[in-house]
């Protein structure tokens, strides 16, 4: 049950967000032009990280706002929260 | 009662008050003050169970929450007996009743016992290996296992006890009332933070508050006096508050913990009355010190679980706090100079303790010179190779150690005694760090785990023995060295406190002692609620168990409601020992919350009686009710599902009601389909990127049936969306889908396509839809908006129009999911009953009809029309459900485009939709069942299955569809359903069964 704090409303409990898995695996601009495999690996292709992660988070039981989160997976520890289109931090 | 153990002693038992309850029936007296172990010592009661698999007479061994032995079963009321209690942890209270657990028939006279002369036969894992096979015979054994095994009785009736949460926002939390706990509240306190202290007991600081002995002194005062003090004087700080009988059951992230107050257990039933029994503490800490402090390690040996033999710091709490003697002749059995406390305790209220055989060669500690001037005997290097006494210690037999500590040397001595105390040393309760996330590191000086600094959680601390500080001056000034860094203090209170103790000199540990005998023909118990030995760990490790997670599974090590507390470090230390590993490189078991059990009640609180999940009603959903509509649950909604009339069943009312519909007109409240209004000036682009058709082209006024796409490709939702103006649309969804819908979209414009000018607004709630449909419609909604041109040239099917009904807006779609001439009327929520009702009039004339969700299914099963998450469940296609139609060929992209032409997704052998006719048209299939084409051939090879079957009374037949792998090609091919007591024939079939040329639309 950790904390976050949504760069909209503020600290709230986990429990109003929702997880969206892995951030910054952007939608292909052109999917018609990948082969099966290069389709696959944006569709099917996660690294499911233990340690350092950056993810996608949704206030879904907020502001609805999607946003980025760094999170050690490990222990939750939450690095960096940026919003939608901000640059990541640097590792 | 037998002998009087009690002590004239007042300091911790009121003895003015006398307290009578019953143990197994028997009635029995006790003090204000006393749990009932403490009581039932008192009458000289040891025995109180038996064990779990051997069914060996066990006794009270603790006095506090690591109890394996003594649980009991308190009450006999159906609604609130409460198995699995320990008797050490129950405050006596007038009237109480408590029950031995797992003996029968009773606890001096147990069936089960046979057990323990059959125990060669049930070594570790026995009963993996014997119950496993042959599978059919799992119910006998699982009826053995039970009746023999017999742990508590759960209530039979609802609990009718009031329970509570509370949350709490605190700067820092202090787990643990023992001395290290008391200090770190004070310097917080002091500090003006906002401070909570908890501890389990009803009375603060831990063992340290009988510690009267003048080897422990703070500045000049025996260390219980002064500790005394510090407590009286924590009433002063407003800002620090003080929670008794509390234990704290989780510590997650964040430092958010759960913790569990017993409010009225301790009180007798009159006072319990209307009164919340327990409260479970949410607390979002700042800081959390967890001073949990540490309990005393057993030893183990030949025969160490009788009756009588307890931990020896717990016979020195029963003596110097409760005021009773364990027994009128003890032994003491030592490693550390534990013991030497506990007998200079029983000497002092004269208790005559015969000897202490100490495993160590000497020490010189203030504490053993003080033991040995009183006069005595100490056996230094020995160990005890058996115990004498079946249901009570009678005497034990005493050897030398050799000097590698590996096996016994010389005389055998039989020393007399009904009461023994053990010490093996002290294990820190580093539980709830773990619980936190926190790594361990290993001591080897001390045989202990602790909590590694550099591997904790942020804002948290250890402090006190739980640290691994054992010696007094250790432990206070290491705790406030750390509190004052911790909570960043800079002068304290407690900054020149002069500390003198008795310093310990002498360590030796052997996790498991020798006998004179073949440890094969010895019981040297672990765990001594799971009845597990040091033998089954040393076969575990024979048979080839090598990881602690595994071989505690095996031998079920530590998997009792204690979870191990007292032996999981022989466990760990026999493995290490016997394997030539290195301690630390083993690593514990994991340690999970709760850290004692904790009541149902207590998780849920007041969340008792109506689930706490919404329910949605529609507007129209009295009407339903008052007109005798069944309910079925859609998702949160309820949503009527038929209208039986005349006592008829759910077949006819649904029979009756689709004639009706197709003959007349029907009437369906469609309220709880979602709707989501789309705005902006790139509305109709974003429709072309999540429907897989067209949308740009679409007139203002008209609707279109649109189908959404995973990113896979696989059909993920369907429903109607109709364009209100150039830049306004609105779109529906299914029930079900509606939530999700709705957050999908909103992720694909927020993160996907933020240059889209698109805003979704839900709007579910708002609207109400009427839909009414059959060859009579169009005479019942001309009654209702008079002034609506409904010619088919100014309002064709899939068209919208904007129109009032007495002056309230609505909007009115011809749109069909039944295949009939239908109107939807869309209005304001808070209209929709008394439009409903007036429609209901209008159609009187026309027999119009209500209908619930499963005559709509009916229909629409006639017409072939899909159900998404009944014909489809997330592995089809647009294609594979027949519908390529809908795909936009020409479009360069929309949401799962891609994935229509993968090497998977163009397979010809997929399961595809199809339509099944039976042979038997009255024969109706079973939703769900198999279809096979070679009955024959083994294995039956299963091709598909039925997703939706009905009776069609306007086609007077069977009708069902189907997913059948290459289902497209098998038009006209015959297939069986094989049911259990029968084939039924049947032939794929298009998928359309009535008015295949659409002609009733206009009709
Ligand atoms: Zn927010």
């Amino acid at each position: 049950m950790f904390i976050i704090n949504c760069p909209y409303c503020g600290e709230r409990d986990q429990s109003e967000f929702s997880c969206g898995g892995e951030a910054h695996i952007e939608r292909p601009k052109q999917p018609t032009e990948l082969s099966d495999d290069q389709w696959a690996e944006y569709l099917f292709m996660r690294k499911n990280i233990k340690g350092i992660q950056f993810e996608r988070w949704n206030h879904a039981h907020g502001c609805r706002k999607w946003f980025n989160v760094v999170r050690d997976t490990s222990n939750d520890k939450i690095h960096a929260i940026y919003k939608m289109g901000e640059r990541p931090p640097l590792k | 009662m037998s002998k009087n153990l009690r002590i004239n002693k007042n300091n911790f038992i009121d003895q003015t008050i006398r307290i009578s309850f019953k143990f197994n029936g028997q009635k029995l007296f006790g003090f204000k003050g006393d749990t009932l172990a403490s009581a039932l010592l008192a009458n000289n009661i040891h025995l109180v169970g038996r064990s779990f698999k051997y069914h060996r007479p066990r006794g009270i061994m603790t006095c506090g929450s690591e109890e394996p032995n003594a649980i009991v079963q308190i009450g006999n009321d159906p609604s609130s007996t409460e198995p699995n209690v320990r008797a050490t942890e129950v405050e006596l209270y007038e009237g109480l009743e408590a029950f031995s657990q797992n003996c029968w028939p009773s606890v001096n006279f147990d069936i089960g016992g046979i057990n323990n002369f059959l125990s060669p036969l049930l070594p570790a894992g026995f009963y993996y290996k014997t119950f496993m096979w042959p599978a059919s015979f799992w119910e006998k054994y699982e009826f053995f296992i039970r009746h023999s095994a017999g742990l508590g009785k759960s209530p039979t009736k609802p609990d009718t006890d009031l329970y509570d949460h509370q949350y709490a926002h605190c700067d820092v939390l202090i787990i643990g009332g023992g001395i290290s706990g008391i200090l770190s509240a004070k310097l917080a306190a002091e500090k003006g933070l906002n401070t909570i202290l908890i501890d389990d007991k009803n009375y603060l600081g831990g063992s340290t508050i009988y510690q009267e002995d003048d080897c422990f002194k703070i500045n000049n005062d025996t260390s219980n006096k002064w500790l005394k003090k510090e407590i009286d004087n924590l009433k002063n700080y407003p800002n620090l508050l003080i929670k008794n009988r509390t234990s704290l059951a989780a510590f997650h992230g964040y430092n958010y913990l759960l913790a569990r107050e017993n409010l009225t257990d301790h009180l007798n039933a009159n006072e319990r009355k209307n009164k919340i029994r327990q409260r479970l503490w949410k607390i979002r800490a700042k800081k959390v010190v967890i001073a949990t402090g540490s309990i005393e390690r057993p030893l183990i040996f030949n025969n160490n679980d009788r009756p009588g033999i307890l931990l020896s710091s717990s016979i020195k709490k029963y003596i110097d706090f409760f005021g009773v003697k364990s027994g009128n002749e003890i032994s003491l059995f030592t490693n550390n100079d534990s013991a030497y406390e506990t007998a200079i305790s029983l000497n002092k209220s004269g208790v005559k303790v015969n000897t202490i055989i100490d495993i160590r060669e000497n020490s010189t500690s203030l504490l053993v010179k003080k033991v040995q001037k009183i006069g005595i005997n100490i056996l230094w290097g020995h160990t005890i190779v058996n115990t004498n006494g079946y249901k009570r210690i009678k005497s034990i037999n005493v050897q030398k150690l050799s000097a590698d500590g590996e096996s016994v040397v010389g005389k055998k001595i039989k020393i007399n005694c009904d009461c023994l105390g053990m010490s093996g040393g002290w294990t820190p309760m580093v539980h709830l760090f773990t619980q936190s996330g926190g790594k361990l590191k290993f001591k080897d000086k001390d045989y202990i785990f602790i909590p590694d600094m550099n591997k904790s959680p942020s804002s948290q601390i250890s402090v006190g023995s739980c640290n691994g500080n054992f010696e007094l001056d250790d432990l206070i000034t290491n705790t406030i060295k750390n509190i004052k860094i911790f909570l960043d203090l800079d002068k304290t209170i407690y900054d020149s406190l002069n500390v003198v103790c008795s310093k310990e000199t002498e360590k030796r540990n052997i996790w498991l002692l020798p006998s004179d005998k073949q440890l094969s023909k010895t019981k040297p118990f672990l765990d001594f609620q799971n009845d597990s030995t040091a033998k089954d760990i040393k076969l575990a490790l024979r048979e080839g168990f090598k990881s602690i997670e595994h071989v505690k599974r095996y031998t079920t090590t530590g998997m009792g409601t204690d979870q191990g507390k007292l032996s999981n470090m022989h466990a760990l230390g026999i493995i290490a020992d016997t394997t030539g590993t290195n301690m630390g490189d083993l690593g514990t078991t994991t340690f999970r919350p709760p850290f004692t059990p904790l009541t149902f009640g207590s998780i849920v609180g007041r969340n008792v009686g109506e689930f706490f999940d919404h329910t949605r009603k529609t507007a129209i959903h009295d009407w339903h009710v008052e007109n005798n509509a069944k309910f079925e649950n859609v998702g949160q909604w309820k949503r009527a599902w038929y209208f039986p009339e005349n006592n008829e069943t759910m077949f006819q009312a649904v029979q009756r009601e689709s004639k009706a519909a197709r003959d007349g007109a029907g009437i369906l409240d469609a309220s709880t389909l979602g709707k989501i209004d789309i705005q902006g000036t790139d509305a109709s682009e974003f429709l072309n990127r999540v429907y897989t058709n067209a949308w740009s082209k679409l007139a203002i006024g008209k609707c279109r049936y649109g189908l959404m796409l995973n990113e896979d490709g696989m059909v993920y939702d369907d429903g109607v969306t109709t364009r209100l103006g150039e830049n306004h649309y609105i779109m529906t969804t299914t029930t079900g889908g509606a939530a999700n819908v709705l957050s999908k979209l909103e992720d694909y414009l927020q993160t996907e396509w933020p240059e889209l000018d698109v805003y979704l607004t839900t709007v579910t709630d708002q609207y109400s839809t009427i839909s009414i449909c059959g060859p009579r419609s169009k005479n019942i909604v001309k009654k209702i908006i008079p002034d609506l041109d409904l010619s088919d040239a100014n309002f064709p099917h899939m068209s919208f129009k904007n129109s009032k009904i007495d002056n309230v807006n609505c909007r009115v779609m011809r749109i069909s999911f039944t295949g009939e001439h239908s109107y939807e009327i869309n209005i304001q929520s808070n209209y929709a009953k008394d439009v409903w009702i007036k429609c209901m009039e209008a159609g009187k004339e026309f027999n119009i009809t209500p209908y619930g969700t499963e005559t709509m299914h009916l229909l629409r099963a006639e017409k072939g029309f899909i159900i998404t998450g009944q014909d489809t469940d997330g592995t089809l296609t647009p294609s594979d459900l027949q519908m390529d139609w809908i795909i936009g060929k020409k479009k360069y992209d929309f949401i799962g485009k891609r994935s229509l032409y993968r090497s998977d997704t163009i397979r010809e052998d997929r399961k595809q939709l199809v339509g099944l006719l039976t042979e038997d048209p009255l024969e109706v299939l079973e939703e769900g069942a198999q279809l096979v084409e070679d009955i024959n051939k083994k294995p039956v090879e299963m091709l598909g299955h039925v997703t939706s079957s009905y009776f069609s009374p306007n086609l007077k037949k069977s009708i069902a569809l189907a997913v059948v792998r290459s289902g497209k090609k098998m038009k006209g091919k015959k297939l069986i359903v094989p049911m259990e007591n029968k084939n039924i024939n049947v032939t794929i079939t298009d998928t359309v069964f009535y008015d295949k040329e659409n002609k009733r639309l206009n009709a």
